[in-house]
C-alpha cells in the first residue's frame, strides 16, 4: 500500500428510493427493535444479551408431514462480557450496515460485506467465515419474522447449479425492466446458470421432471446425449451440495408446476446425508430458513446400494470418516430416523463396506447411464428411496 | 591500610607455615603426626616439585630440597589470589583495598567514606595505578610495612570475628604482583589519629624473604585520619560485567553505610551515596567452638597452651566449655583432666577429638554476626537496583563446624515501567518511572536473572559456577514463584537476586575468596531464605501478572465499546450525549464489575 492514506468519499445515494416494501419495513423494524432492546439495557446499566436460536442439528425436528426440518425451541443467549464484546459489536455493526443497504435499495455479497468491514479498524472480520457468522446468527436471530439474508440485502457469492432441458425462466433485464425469456434448451453445450437470487423468477414447461444430478460430469454426458429430450426432463448439475439458490430454484420450479424431484448421486454416505438430505430437507446450520430452502418432494434415485448388487457396479472400500459420517446418520439425523427406507439402505452399506460413484455405470458402457440405467429406474419410481 | 590498632603483633607468625599448615591438617587426617607446625607443609612440596630424573639419591635430592617462602610460592600461584588475568588483577586489587579499608573503619566505628582512583601510567592501557583513600584509624608507623610488605601477616585470621579479610593475604599480594609487574613500590600515606603524624612509605616486598624493605618520610596531609594506599600494577581497563564500576556498585548494595567516590581513568566521577549512618552492629570476637576443630589444629592449640591442665584449657581455649562438658570430655577421652596438655601424646588428643564430637555442646555464641538485617537490604537495593518490588530475608544465625554463620537473602523484582498498577478508585495503569540512564544489575524479562553473591559485605564476582550460593538458586524451584526456569539453570525474569552470607570463617573454595563451599548446613540454610524470599515473590508475581491479564481484557473492551455505540447510534440515530453516557455505562458494565 502506498503511503498516502486512502480516504473513502462517502457514497451519494444512487437513487431515491421509493417507499419501503412491507419486507423491508420489517426488516428495518427488527434491526431497530434489536438496537434498542440492547441500548435500553445500557442505559439501566445493565448487561444486555442476544437470544440467537441455535443453528445446529441438535435443535433441527424433522416431521414428515412437514417434510422439512424445523427449527426447535433451543435458543444460544449471548451476553455482553469481556469475551462477546467483539462480536457484540460486529453483530450490531453488521445490522447497522444491512440498515444502510435497506436504505440505499443496495445489496451486498457476503464477500463484500467482508470488506465493507474492514472500515471498521478494530472491529473488522479477520476472516470471511467470521463476517458470514455474524450474518447468519442476525439472519436466525430474524427468522422468526420471515426475514431472510436476501432481504438483510446480503447476497450469497456461491456459484448456482447448472440447468439444461425444457424450460423456460422467465427473468427482468436489470437496466429496461422489460421481460426475458431464457430457453434452457438453447445453451449448446453449455448450460444456464442459476443466479444467486432467484425470487424473481418465473418459469414455463412442459417437462415431467426435474433430475438433480450430483456431478458436473454427469450432467454434462446427460445434457450432451440430450436425455432431456429423451425423458422429458429438466437436468440441474449442483457440483456437490446444492447451494441456497439451487434449492430455492428447484423447490420454486417444482412447486410452480408440479414436477417431481429426482436425485441422482453417487452412493456413498456424503452424497445421502450432505447432498440429498440437505435438497430435501434442508441443513442443520440452516434450520431457521429450512422452509423455503428445500424441496421435500425430492426423492432419491440412485446411485443406491442395491444398485451396486443389481448392476454389479465398481465399488470402493468405505473410508473411517465415511462410517463414522454413515453412523452419526442413524443415531442423530432426525431425517435418517425418520426413514426405515434409509435406515435400511445405510445399514447395506455400512455391512457391504463398499461405496460407489455415478460414472461407474461407464462400466457397462458409457452411455449405459442413458440407455439402460435411468430409463429401467424410472419405469419404478415408487420404489426411490424416500 | 588502616588496620594499626587491631594488627596484634606477629608473634604467632614468625614461620610462613601457619596457613599451609591447617591446609596440611586438613587434607592429612590419618596422619595427625605430620601436622605439626615446624614440618614443612605439603603445598610448599607441590609448588616446587623435585625434577623427576633417574638414579637420583637421596642425598642429590636433599641438595635442592629447601624451604619455599611464601612470598615465593604465591608469586608462581599467582591466581590463588586472583591476579591470574590483567583484568582481573585490577579488580582484586581495588577489592582488597576496599575490603582493608572498611574493616579497619568498621572496627574503629567510623562511617567510611572512600575515594577510589584508577587513573593510566601514561598513555599506557596496560599499566594502571590504582589508588584507595579511606578515613579510617590510619596505621602506626611500625605496622606499616609489615601489612604492605608482607604476606600472611594479619590480625583476621587468627580470630573468629565477622570480618572481610580472613588471611591476610589480600593488599600485600596485590603490592607484590605491582612490584612484579611494574617495579614500583606500594605507596602508602596514613595519618593515625588527630594528632598523629601524617607518614608516606614506599614498600617492596623481598620475597624470598616475605620482608618488606621500605622508606618513609614526615609529610603534610590535610586530613583528620586515614589511610591511602597507591599501587602501580600491570592490568586491563574495561566496563560492563566483571567491571570495577560493578563491583563498587556491589559493594554499595551490600554496605548501605558506606560511601563511595569513583573516578575511572577517563576522569569519570561516580558516586555511591550512603543509605543509612548506621555502622554494622559491632562483632565480638569468639574462641573456637570445639566442634569445628580440627585434630591439626587441635594439636597446634596443645603445643601453644599456656594452661597447665587439660580442664582448664579446654574452658580457656574453647567457648561453650565449661567446667561440666570439660570434665566429660576428659572422662569420655580416658584422660585425666589435671594432665598437662603439653605432655599429651598425639594419639591422646585424636582421643580428645574423639570425645568433643561424641560431646553434646552448647552452639557457639552467636553474637559475633552482623549481618546486614532485612530492612538495609532492602535500602541497599533500592539505592543501585531500579526495580518494581523489594523483599528480603534475613536468617537467625546458625552453624556450621562449629561456626556460626548466617543466610540473607534479598529481590529486586520488576523493571520499574514494565508493570501495571491498580489505583484506588480501580482503574489500572502502567506505572510511570522514568528509566535511570545508568548501567542497570536487572536484565530484561527473557533473560536469566542477575545472582548477586556476597560473603560477609564483600561481592564475589568470579567462579559463578563453583559457588553454593549458585546451586542453591538453581537448586530452588522458581517455577513456584511464577518464573520461568529451564532445568537446571537459573530461572528467567527481570530480578536481581541479592544473597549474603555472613560468618566467622566463610568457607571460601580457595585463597582468592570467590565462591563458596557447598557444606550442606550452608546449602540447607540458603535454600530456606531462599524458599522464604520466593513465596514473598510469587505473590507478588501472580498479581502482577493478574494484573496485566485484566489490563489486557479491559484494554480489549474499550477497543470494541466504541464501534458497538457507532453502530447503535447509526441504527438509533442517538445524539452524542446519549452516546457518551451509553459508552461510559459499558465501561462501567464490563470492567467495574470484574472481580480481581
Amino acid at each position: 500500500m502506498a503511503a498516502k492514506k486512502f480516504t473513502p468519499q462517502p457514497q451519494p445515494k444512487k437513487k431515491d428510493r421509493g417507499p419501503h416494501s412491507d419486507l423491508d419495513k420489517v426488516t428495518l423494524r427488527e434491526i431497530k427493535n434489536c438496537a434498542t432492546h440492547v441500548h435500553t439495557e445500557i442505559e439501566k446499566v445493565g448487561k444486555p444479551e442476544l437470544k440467537f436460536p441455535d443453528r445446529s442439528l441438535k435443535n433441527a425436528r424433522y416431521d414428515k408431514k412437514d417434510g422439512y426440518f424445523v427449527m426447535g425451541r433451543s435458543r444460544v443467549e449471548r451476553t455482553l462480557s469481556v469475551n462477546t464484546v467483539k462480536s457484540f459489536a460486529q453483530t450490531l455493526k453488521m445490522m447497522s450496515l444491512s440498515k444502510e443497504l435497506i436504505d440505499a435499495d443496495d445489496f451486498a455479497t457476503k464477500r463484500e460485506a467482508y470488506y465493507v468491514s474492514k472500515n471498521w479498524d478494530e472491529a473488522k472480520f479477520d476472516e470471511q467465515p467470521e463476517s458470514d457468522a455474524a450474518m447468519d446468527d442476525i439472519e436466525a436471530l430474524f427468522s422468526l419474522e420471515g426475514v431472510m439474508r436476501e432481504h438483510l440485502r446480503f447476497k450469497a457469492d456461491e456459484h448456482g447449479g447448472k440447468v439444461a432441458g425444457q424450460l423456460i425462466v422467465l427473468d427482468r433485464d436489470r437496466e429496461s425492466g422489460r421481460q426475458l425469456r431464457i430457453d434452457c434448451t438453447g445453451f449448446g453445450s453449455g448450460a444456464y446458470s442459476i443466479p444467486s437470487s432467484v425470487e424473481h423468477l418465473g418459469f414455463e414447461t412442459k417437462a415431467k421432471f426435474i433430475l438433480v444430478i450430483e456431478t458436473i460430469g454427469m450432467f454434462e454426458r446427460l445434457s450432451q446425449h440430450n436425455f432431456w429430450k429423451t425423458g422429458n426432463c429438466i437436468l440441474i448439475g449442483t457440483a456437490g451440495v446444492p447451494t441456497r439458490a439451487t434449492r430455492r430454484f428447484v423447490r420454486k420450479l417444482s412447486d410452480a408446476h408440479k414436477l417431481d424431484v429426482y436425485a441422482f448421486n453417487d452412493c456413498d454416505p456424503y452424497a445421502f446425508s450432505n447432498i440429498y438430505r440437505t435438497l430435501k430437507v434442508g441443513s442443520g446450520n440452516a434450520v431457521h430458513l429450512n422452509q423455503f430452502f428445500c424441496v421435500p418432494n425430492a426423492h432419491f434415485l440412485g446411485v443406491t446400494p442395491q444398485d451396486i448388487v443389481d448392476y454389479e457396479l465398481p465399488i470402493h472400500g468405505l473410508k473411517d470418516v465415511d462410517i463414522k459420517r454413515a453412523q452419526d446418520m442413524l443415531k442423530n439425523d432426525p431425517f435418517f430416523q425418520a426413514h426405515k427406507e434409509w435406515q435400511k439402505a445405510i445399514e447395506m452399506m455400512l455391512k457391504s463396506g463398499q461405496r460407489a460413484e455415478q460414472q461407474a455405470l461407464a462400466k457397462h458402457g458409457l452411455n449405459f447411464v442413458i440407455d439402460e440405467y435411468l430409463p429401467n429406474k424410472l419405469k419404478v419410481v415408487k420404489q426411490f428411496l424416500p | 591500610m588502616s588496620d594499626a590498632k587491631t594488627r596484634t603483633q606477629g608473634q604467632l607468625f614468625d614461620s610462613e607455615q601457619t596457613a599451609p599448615a591447617e591446609q596440611a591438617a586438613k587434607t592429612t587426617k590419618q596422619k595427625p603426626a605430620k601436622a605439626a607446625p615446624s614440618e614443612k607443609p605439603d603445598k610448599a612440596d607441590k609448588a616446587a616439585p623435585p625434577e623427576k630424573g633417574k638414579g637420583q639419591t637421596a642425598e642429590q635430592m636433599a641438595q635442592r630440597q629447601r624451604e619455599i617462602s611464601v612470598s615465593e610460592f604465591f608469586t608462581k600461584n599467582r591466581h590463588l589470589l586472583g591476579f591470574d588475568s590483567p583484568r582481573k588483577a585490577l579488580l582484586t586489587a581495588v577489592k582488597e583495598a576496599v575490603d582493608n579499608s572498611l574493616d579497619a573503619c568498621e572496627e574503629a566505628r567510623i562511617l567510611p567514606r572512600l575515594l577510589v582512583k584508577i587513573s593510566r601510567i601514561g598513555q599506557s592501557e596496560k599499566q594502571f595505578t590504582m589508588t584507595v583513600e579511606d578515613n579510617g584509624p590510619g596505621i602506626v608507623k611500625a605496622q606499616v610495612p609489615n601489612v604492605f610488605g608482607r604476606l600472611l601477616y594479619g590480625s583476621k585470621f587468627h580470630r573468629l570475628r565477622q570480618s572481610r579479610g580472613q588471611q591476610g593475604i589480600g593488599i600485600s599480594a596485590a603490592g607484590m604482583y605491582g612490584l612484579l609487574t611494574t617495579g614500583n613500590p606500594v605507596r602508602v600515606r596514613t595519618k593515625p589519629g588527630k594528632k598523629g603524624i601524617p607518614l608516606y612509605f614506599e614498600i617492596t616486598i623481598d620475597t624470598a624473604k616475605n620482608r618488606p624493605d621500605f622508606t618513609d618520610k614526615v609529610i603534610e596531609w590535610d586530613k583528620d585520619h586515614g589511610t591511602e594506599v597507591s599501587i602501580d600494577m600491570e592490568g586491563e581497563y574495561r566496563r560492563g560485567q566483571k567491571s570495577i564500576e560493578e563491583f563498587l556498585k556491589l559493594m554499595a548494595v551490600a554496605n548501605p553505610h558506606v560511601y563511595l567516590h569513583y573516578t575511572d581513568p577517563d576522569g569519570n566521577v561516580t558516586e555511591y551515596q550512603s543509605a543509612t549512618k548506621e555502622l554494622p552492629r559491632e562483632v565480638e570476637e569468639i574462641k573456637p567452638h570445639p566442634h569445628g576443630v580440627e585434630l591439626g589444629i587441635l594439636l597446634r592449640m596443645v603445643n601453644e597452651s599456656e594452661n597447665r591442665a587439660l580442664s582448664a584449657f579446654l574452658q580457656n581455649e574453647f567457648s561453650r566449655v565449661g567446667p561440666t562438658v570439660a570434665k566429660e570430655i576428659c572422662e569420655k577421652a580416658g584422660i585425666k583432666p589435671t594432665t598437662n596438655p603439653r605432655r599429651l601424646e598425639t594419639s591422646d588428643i585424636a582421643k580428645i577429638k574423639a570425645a568433643i564430637d561424641a560431646t553434646k555442646i552448647m552452639a557457639p555464641p552467636l553474637s559475633c554476626i552482623a549481618p546486614i538485617g532485612e530492612d538495609l537490604i532492602i535500602a541497599g537495593l533500592k539505592k543501585e537496583v531500579a526495580a518494581d518490588y523489594y523483599i528480603s530475608t534475613s536468617r537467625k544465625p546458625v552453624v556450621y563446624r562449629g561456626r556460626p554463620f548466617a543466610v540473607e537473602c534479598g529481590i529486586a523484582y520488576g523493571r520499574p515501567g514494565d508493570t501495571l498498577e491498580m489505583t484506588a478508585d480501580g482503574k489500572i495503569i502502567e506505572k510511570s518511572t522514568q528509566k535511570p540512564n545508568e548501567e542497570q544489575l536487572m536484565g530484561a524479562a527473557d533473560e536469566p536473572i542477575r545472582l548477586i553473591r556476597f560473603a560477609n559485605r564483600v561481592p564475589l564476582v568470579f567462579q559463578h559456577g563453583a559457588c553454593a550460593i549458585t546451586k542453591a538458586v538453581i537448586g530452588t524451584n522458581w517455577k513456584n514463584y511464577g518464573l520461568q526456569q529451564p532445568r537446571g539453570a537459573l530461572p528467567i525474569g527481570p530480578m536481581v537476586v541479592f544473597v549474603h552470607i555472613a560468618s566467622v570463617w566463610v568457607p571460601f573454595t580457595s585463597e582468592s575468596k570467590e565462591a563458596i563451599a557447598s557444606y550442606d548446613e550452608i546449602l540447607d540454610e540458603l535454600r530456606l531464605a531462599l524458599m522464604e524470599c520466593g513465596r514473598k515473590l510469587g505473590t507478588h508475581v501472580r498479581k502482577g501478572r493478574k494484573l496485566a491479564n485484566e489490563f489486557k481484557k479491559r484494554n480489549y473492551i474499550e477497543t470494541y465499546i466504541p464501534h458497538l455505540v457507532i453502530a447503535l447510534q447509526d441504527i438509533l440515530k442517538l445524539d452524542e450525549k446519549t452516546a457518551q453516557k451509553a459508552r461510559d455505562n459499558l465501561t462501567t458494565v464490563l470492567e467495574k464489575s470484574r472481580k480481581l
